[in-house]
């Protein structure tokens, strides 16, 4: 059975070229690596090396004919006997001629694409949603203990490994000087310098170092001293731990943890206080959580401990000291992408997270004195966003106000907007309105920081303006 | 006369002072290489290095009374080596960028005591209009070009400085501060790499003053002569007693000297101390009290260069004190004016973001 020669492609684009020059002949014996033609295009000039061996039996286009397509067949090679099919080269019976491109195959007859998904209308399958789970229940005599921020993520980290050994801390200060922000007190003298280690000031090293321990099994959570640092380190957290498992296709997993304060602390200037929620909160392969309270700190990071992927953990220097009634279970671990509502109402949804939660729940104190009955959604976690939750609340109060203190463009804010436009057009009696920090680096003067900031009065305006009140 | 320092010789004597250094405090000052300055130098540095020392004791007192809010990193202990450096650079010319403890380089730098202390308070008549704070700060009068929070980010920069120089054909010369910290950051290797590659007039300054916040170099540092970090570049290094500005003084010219006649970059490691915490809320607890008080009393900067001018006659008793007398002046009113100026104006937020 004879073998066709293809016209090869040059290029993943090149779609058709000119056919130069045979350099074989009818009835020419032809060994793999015999160059036999050579074709041409606006750009380059090359020679067709056989693949196949055999006699080359017919010559299908001429010398010279210019706009041959891209796979067709130009030539035929027969075996030698029964050499033409039982050659020793795989898919023999159709290209015979290389370089073989990645794009050649789809020119000719496109191969079909199993058809196991919902597919829209351009042939981009829809994204597959996950319902998020439901906070466990707690028993109903559980009683609640006062604890801090800072102790609820120490507790978090340590009860998670004394559960599991693989699990280590790593990060500038966390050993011996207890944390820069005491978030580690204690562990190095539980658990030994093997498994809280200090590092030098290398955040693009550390980092990669625990992406690649992460790789190879270990669970490593990385502290940054703060996420301003984690700039140095941000290659490795989106290049190295978000995509690797996608680029490995599902064989290469990260279960790592990359947390510390993240936002402005007080009076530290524009390089110590930034919020980078929604800039991680971008990335597929991330999960992103930021909390608000102690008992979704200590749930959430020790969920976050134990899930598979790479998850930055977005603390708030601000909110370690404060205290919140956190309940005493043995195992608190709470769901990630599940939100959380703080406070029931039905005149306004205002959606916040982390130390934006403070303006808000502020805020809406002052607004029940106002007869305005707001409703309090606290995200905990950024991506994937538990857009469910905030569509239901506003499809019940019709209005919505975002509070994040980072910046207003492509903010958390601005993503929450646009779902809302999707999912909840019809059911909007006022545009969505965001309270934002400003538009500006971070100043450090006392009155202009104070600016920069969303404050409680600004949440209380904005939500007076969704609800048309005076 | 400048001596080239070739990276052989100088790992074998820098091998051994480093190991004197941990268990012992640097000390060069009897090494013949030390010139020594003359009475108005002496003179110089002693009223230079008061006026940080003043400035800085002043600025951790207004920081307890809250006037200067975040951070605020002290730099006292240090201060013969930005004088010493200051002495062998063409003030406005050569160009000064370190991290965030700067603002004893400011002051050095020449720039004014009052702009300052009004950018540590937040004060429209601070080097920033207030906008920047204790850790941002810059002069382009002066060529110092920050001020900068991010650990290591300065020496980028900073060799930057030096390519632009490179670019002019000038012979300007950009000295570039860090820490031993700092001195991990793997831009600070990318940055050694290119400005010999390039032959650029930057002098590195690393400032050892034994601690990373609360890291003693060893536990961070695999190879703790830092005046060797540039060996696989074939940058020279020394080691310095950065307790004594003459040793400062002698070393720097040297470097500065190397750049400026285009044969690239070089390091000075400069051995200091830091008297107080790492910034005002560190309690310093991984150092014992005893070590301080040691640094203090024998290798204090400003206490070698007063004995000197009182041990050989170049002054009185009497003409040290006018010196600090002046001094104080000096300081007291920056702090005057650094608590009554008033903020930025509001209007100030949305300025200076673009041009
Ligand atoms: C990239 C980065 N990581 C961490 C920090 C936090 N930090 C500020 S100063 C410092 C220690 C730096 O020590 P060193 O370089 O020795 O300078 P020194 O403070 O002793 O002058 C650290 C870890 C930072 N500002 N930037
Ligand atoms: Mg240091």
């Amino acid at each position: 059975m004879p073998i066709d020669i293809l016209m090869p492609a040059l290029s993943p684009t090149m779609e058709e070229g000119k056919l130069a020059k045979w350099v074989k002949k009818v009835g020419d014996t032809v060994k793999s690596g015999d160059v036999i033609a050579e074709i041409e295009t606006d750009k380059a000039t090359m020679e067709v090396e056989a693949v196949d061996e055999g006699t080359l039996s017919e010559i299908l286009v001429a010398e010279g004919t210019e706009g041959v397509k891209v796979n067709t067949p130009i030539a035929k090679i027969s075996g030698d006997g029964e050499a033409a099919v039982g050659g020793p080269k795989e898919g023999s019976a159709a290209t015979a001629s290389t370089p073989k491109s990645a794009a050649a195959p789809e020119q000719g007859e496109k191969p079909a694409v199993p058809d196991n998904t919902a597919k829209t209308v351009s042939g981009v399958p829809a994204q597959p949603v996950s319902e998020p789970l439901s906070d466990p229940d707690l028993p109903a005599d559980v009683e609640y203990v006062s604890m801090t921020v800072r102790e609820a993520l120490r507790d978090a980290m340590a009860e998670e490994m004394r559960r599991d050994p693989t699990v280590f801390v790593m990060g500038e200060e966390v050993a011996e000087y207890q944390g820069a922000y005491k978030i580690t007190q204690g562990l190095l003298q539980e658990f030994s310098a093997d498994r809280v280690i200090d590092t030098p000031i290398t955040e693009h090293g550390f980092a990669g170092l625990g992406v690649g321990a992460a790789f190879s099994g270990l669970r490593p959570i990385v502290e940054f001293m703060t996420f301003n640092f984690a700039m140095q380190a941000i290659d490795h957290i989106i290049n190295s731990a978000a995509k690797t498992l996608y680029m490995s296709g599902g064989q290469m997993g990260c279960p790592i943890v990359f947390r510390g304060p993240n936002g402005a602390a007080a009076r530290v200037g524009a390089q110590h206080s930034q919020d980078y929620a929604a800039w991680y909160s971008q990335i597929p392969g991330l999960k992103v959580v930021q909390p608000y309270s102690a008992a979704d700190a200590k749930g959430l990071l020790k969920a976050a401990i134990r899930d598979p992927n790479p998850v930055v953990f977005l603390e708030n220097e601000i909110l370690y000291g404060q205290s919140f009634q956190v309940p005493k279970v043995d195992d608190l671990v709470l769901p990630i992408g599940k939100a959380r509502i703080h406070r029931k109402g039905k005149d306004v949804t205002i959606v916040s997270f982390g130390i934006g939660m403070t303006y808000a729940t502020k805020a809406a104190d002052e607004l029940a004195g106002m007869g305005i009955d707001a409703e309090i959604i606290d995200l905990r976690t950024i991506r994937p966003m538990d857009v469910p939750a905030i569509v239901a609340s506003v499809k019940k109060t019709g209005r919505c106000v975002t509070v994040e203190e980072g910046f207003p463009q492509s903010g958390v804010g601005a993503e929450i907007v646009a779902q809302l436009m999707a999912n909840a057009f019809d059911y909007l009696d006022a545009p969505v309105i965001r309270v934002t920090g400003k538009d500006v680096p971070m100043p450090y003067a006392a009155n202009l920081e104070k600016l920069a900031l969303p404050s409680v009065a600004e949440v209380i305006e904005a939500v007076k303006a969704v609800t048309y009140t005076a | 006369m400048a001596v080239r320092p070739t990276t052989e010789k100088r790992s074998s004597a820098s091998a051994q002072s480093a190991d004197k250094a941990r268990t012992k405090t640097p000390r060069t000052t009897d090494n013949p290489q030390i010139a020594d300055l003359s009475k108005d130098e002496e003179i110089q540095a002693y009223r230079d290095m008061l006026l940080i020392r003043r400035f800085e004791e002043k600025a951790g007192q207004m920081y307890g009374m809250g006037l200067i809010g975040g951070f605020c990193h002290l730099y006292i202990g240090q201060e013969a080596v930005v004088v010493g450096m200051q002495m062998c650079i063409r003030e406005g010319e050569d160009q000064v960028i370190t991290g965030y403890r700067d603002h004893g380089h400011m002051l050095a730098c020449g720039m004014d005591a009052k702009g300052v202390m009004a950018e540590l308070t937040g004060r429209r008549g601070g080097y920033s209009k207030g906008k920047g704070g204790s850790m941002h700060m810059f002069s382009r009068e002066k060529q110092f070009f920050g001020g900068h929070g991010i650990v290591g980010a300065q020496v980028s920069l900073g060799t930057g400085l030096a390519f632009a120089n490179k670019y002019r054909k000038n012979d300007r010369v950009s000295l570039t501060y860090f820490g031993d910290g700092a001195a991990n950051q793997g831009q600070v290797y990318e940055s050694f790499n290119m400005a010999e590659l390039w032959k650029l007039p930057v002098v590195y300054i690393i400032e050892n003053n034994r601690y990373a916040m609360g890291t003693a170099v060893s536990r961070a540092s695999a190879q703790t002569d830092f005046s060797k970090r540039g060996v696989s570049f074939n940058i020279p290094g020394e080691q310095v007693d950065g307790m004594d500005v003459r040793a400062v003084k002698a070393a720097g010219e040297r470097a500065v000297q190397w750049c400026r006649e285009g044969k690239g970059p070089y390091i000075l490691e400069m051995q200091t101390y830091r008297y107080r915490g790492h910034s005002m809320s560190d309690p310093a607890k991984y150092r014992s009290k005893d070590e301080v008080t040691r640094m203090r009393t024998e290798h204090d900067p400003i206490e070698q260069v007063r004995a000197r001018l009182l041990e050989r006659g170049w002054s009185s008793e009497d003409e040290l004190k006018d010196i600090d007398k002046d001094v104080r002046a000096v300081v007291a009113e920056a702090a005057e004016f650094a608590t009554y100026d008033p903020e930025p104006d509001v209007s100030e937020l949305y300025t200076d973001i673009l041009l």
